[in-house]
């Protein structure tokens, strides 16, 4: 892409963005991982349900929470995501039998690097959402994005050069 | 070089009513690759479908993303399309832009940018596609059918009449379930026995079924049309090819102090015994806890009587383990244990019973003949006091937010039953609302109430205590007249709440199948995918999967049989394509991988592969296309990055993230 479209679309981008932040009110950019078979389905059952929650939570479909490389993550921190929130089946209720276990241990060694790099810990959440909780789904995203709202943008990951 | 399409769906209203997506088809046209874009009244409709083939057509597209519902509703919809239109159906990505966008967003500016946000992670996605092509695997022509109630005999009949194999696995010493325990069914008061067990029969001697009873399924492998089960046959202690069923054992045996199970304990059995006259096998079974033999060694009274010498000590449990196609869970209800609702009593007085025990006290082939009496003294009750919604549409902890469904009409009909054959006795009814929907039930209801002089009252019982004088009192409000009652009851019948088998739980995470928060079965899809649960090759089959009464039950057995059927009928099937593949070349051989993945898909084999370093063979891990289920555990775990999954690859997902947090 020529270099001066580019700044073109990078322009009406961030005129884009000032239309969701109400009077310089901080909204959070939220990347939500969903896998397939529960948390997915759960945020389908929050969609028919017309529960809202906020749209600064944008889902990216995964076959299951155990497909979700720690890099996704800081990959996300690094391009400007405020908060992360990786959902997955109940423990024990994994379609792939013991996916989300996996999960559990990766994330756990995750969260005590994310504080070693001094990202807060909130702006990481781990949850596990079935495809009956469409509740659950709504409640978590409106509380998540509540949270990391009041931490503020951040910043730790977001200027380094590989943006 | 890839050329995209982008077609943007209004959904009649469903979307175009929050989100505005001409501004959303005008914003995708500068992404990358990105040669077309438009919006459209219904892609999933007709003229959407040939939109989609024209547009591939005329522009020369590679792949197309649709900006829509759900993946989960239309996904295979268009990866048809796709295929119909001459690319491959795997070139397909959907912005989900009314489930997690217009449905639950109010404000149109915000669903807007979000519906742009959300195309161009898919159109990101999308350029990083590649064709992938499925793979094919072999349907073995045998079904399993768990659960031998009336769901799951009526579905291995259906199966076993349209020309399978089809195997029963029964937990109990018989097959019959808890339709075998009833007296009557409503709405036509026809006996339960009369239309259960000849279906029974027909079960036990169909050349295509087998009956594994005394049966559990311990362990369920494979996928689709490739399903290894082992199945626990536990002893009986009695051989089921010499047993005549003539029960001369069951007379003989001088432990008589067991529980009877059949009779919700109502009554006692021998440890050696037939669950009841008609059960199927009629083959007694040794209740190794209460069998003298069993614990003291002496006795061995039944094996001197058996003049078949079908008596055998020494039989051991038995695993078995089987191929098949097809699964079918018909697990069945039990009803809760009303430990925590000391209000009614029912731990306190004898003669406050569930409705399952009423059920045999009524029961001709019951303990007391279908004479009615009370369990404390043996007296007629002059009083009978029902309850309903014990436990059912109770939203604290102990109790069961759903409604159980059956218990409105099987109340009706015990209450009528009581009143037909005893028109001496008061019979009173307190409901919260009464539910009667189907066919036949109201009248049946109204029947109860108006003909038989049932008195239905509005209300709850706050408590059944006694008064000191041996009487058993209930305490209640009637909502309608703005009272209290107090009620001097003979008896009282607790209609308490259903919830799935115990045994439900631990069936579903073995067959990786998904259940709700109250351990039922999830289904596919609510309405349009009823008796399919989402993990391929599964089916459900009556309470397993909600609340049902008997007629609904027996629909949806038919309904999972032919859906079963259409499954074995095939000679093989489509693989999913969205596999692990690993790189030989970066791939270290450490062998990571091959620790994670739950399908045992991942082996670690000799290749020869060309390096910076020239030729080498050695140890490099290979993905099992027919076995992977594509969970992605090994792409994590490699610590090299050699594995990846195809259609969920590392690039795809980082092109994803990027396009969302631009």
């Amino acid at each position: 892409m020529p270099l001066n479209e580019k700044n073109k679309k990078a322009e009406t981008l961030s005129s884009e963005k000032t239309d969701c932040e109400e009077n310089g009110k901080f909204v959070p950019v939220i990347v939500a991982f969903c896998c397939n078979w529960c948390s997915y389905a759960g945020a389908d059952l929050a969609g028919s349900s017309r529960l809202t929650y906020p749209s600064n939570v944008k889902i990216i479909r995964v076959p299951c929470s155990c497909r979700v490389n720690p890099t996704f993550i800081l990959r996300a921190f690094g391009r400007g995501a405020d908060g992360v929130i990786l959902a997955g089946c109940h423990p024990g209720d994994c379609h792939y039998s013991t996916g989300n276990y996996y999960t559990r241990r990766r994330m756990t060694l995750l969260f005590s690097m994310l504080s070693y790099m001094g990202i807060e810990k909130e702006r990481m959440k781990l949850q596990w959402i079935s495809a009956a909780e469409g509740v659950k789904f709504a409640e978590t995203m409106n509380e998540f994005s509540k949270s990391v709202e009041k931490l503020g943008p951040c910043k730790k990951l977001g200027d380094l050069r590989c943006k | 070089m890839q050329r995209i399409g982008v077609f943007v769906c209004h959904c009649g209203s469903n979307i175009s009513a929050t989100v505005d997506v001409v501004r959303v088809a005008e914003s995708l046209k500068n992404e990358q690759n990105v040669v077309f874009s438009a919006d459209c009244r219904y892609m999933c409709s007709e003229n959407g479908q040939s939109l989609i083939k024209n547009t591939v057509k005329e522009y020369g597209l590679t792949g197309i993303v649709i900006c829509s519902c759900s993946p989960r509703m239309h996904e295979n919809t268009f990866r048809k399309t796709a295929g119909e239109a001459g690319i491959n159906p795997y070139m397909v990505e959907i912005a989900n832009i009314r489930e997690q966008c217009s449905w639950i967003h109010k404000n149109a500016a915000e669903a807007t940018e979000k519906a742009v946000i959300l195309g161009r992670a898919a159109v990101a996605k999308l350029n990083r596609d590649f064709p992938l092509t499925e793979g094919e695997s072999s349907v073995t022509k045998r079904a399993l059918v768990i659960g031998g109630g009336i769901a799951g005999i009526q579905t291995a009949l259906d199966i076993a009449d349209a020309g399978y194999k089809v195997d029963i696995v029964e937990k109990k010493p018989t097959i019959g379930g808890k339709m075998a325990q009833l007296d009557k069914t409503f709405p036509t008061l026809d006996c339960a026995a009369c239309i259960l067990t000849p279906k029974m029969v027909d079960a036990a001697q169909h050349e295509n079924i087998t009956l594994y009873t005394y049966s559990q399924v311990t362990n369920v492998e494979g996928y689709v049309g490739n399903f290894r089960v082992t199945i626990k046959k536990k002893a009986r202690y009695v051989n089921e090819t010499l047993c005549s069923g003539c029960g001369e054992c069951t007379l003989k045996c001088p432990s008589k102090k067991g529980k009877n199970e059949f009779n919700m304990g109502l009554n006692n059995r021998s440890a050696i015994y037939i669950p009841f006259a008609q059960a199927i096998p009629n083959v007694p079974v040794i209740d190794t806890e209460q069998c003298i033999k069993f614990n003291t060694g002496k006795c061995g009274l039944c094996q001197m009587t058996c003049q078949a010498k079908a008596v055998d000590f020494s039989m051991k449990d038995e695993y078995i383990t089987e191929n098949y196609g097809a699964i079918v869970a018909a697990t069945g209800f039990d009803i809760i244990s009303l430990d925590k609702f000391g209000e009614f009593g029912y731990q306190m007085y004898d003669d406050v019973v569930t409705s399952l025990e009423y059920e045999r006290l009524m029961n001709a082939a019951g303990p007391t003949g279908g004479h009615l009496v009370r369990p404390s003294d043996g007296k007629e009750p002059k009083t009978v006091v029902f309850v309903q919604c014990v436990g059912s549409r109770d939203i604290r902890e102990c109790g069961k937010e759903y409604c159980s469904k059956i218990c409105c009409m099987y109340t009706a009909k015990h209450a009528m039953l009581t009143r037909e054959k005893y028109p001496d006795t008061e019979v009173y009814v307190f409901y919260i609302d009464v539910r009667t929907p189907g066919k036949g039930f109201d009248e049946f209801y109204r029947r109860a109430a108006e003909q038989y002089g049932v008195r239905y009252i509005k209300g709850m019982v706050g408590k059944v205590y006694d008064d000191g004088e041996g009487n058993i009192m209930v305490r209640a409000s009637d909502l309608i007249a703005g009272e209290q009652l107090t009620i001097k009851a003979d008896m009282v019948v607790l209609a308490a709440a259903t919830e799935p088998d115990k045994t439900a739980r631990t069936l579903g995470t073995m067959l990786t199948a998904s259940m709700d928060t109250n351990d039922f079965f999830t289904e596919a899809h609510p309405k349009l995918r009823p008796v399919e649960s989402p993990t391929a090759g599964v089916f459900l089959s009556g309470f397993c999967q909600g609340p049902k009464d008997i007629p609904e039950t027996v629909a949806q057995a038919g309904a999972a049989a032919v859906k079963v059927v259409g499954l074995l009928s095939k000679d093989s099937l489509k693989s999913n394509p969205c596999t692990a593949i690993s790189d030989p070349v970066i791939c270290s051989g450490c062998g990571a991988c091959k620790n994670v993945c739950p399908f045992g898909a991942v082996e670690l084999a000799e290749k020869t592969v060309l390096t910076e370093r020239g030729r080498e063979t050695r140890l490099v891990s290979v993905v099992n296309d027919a076995v992977c289920k594509g969970c992605g555990a090994c792409t994590v775990a490699c610590p090299s990055g050699c594995m990846d999954l195809k259609g969920f690859t590392s690039s795809q997902i980082f092109g994803e993230v990027d396009a969302l947090c631009r």
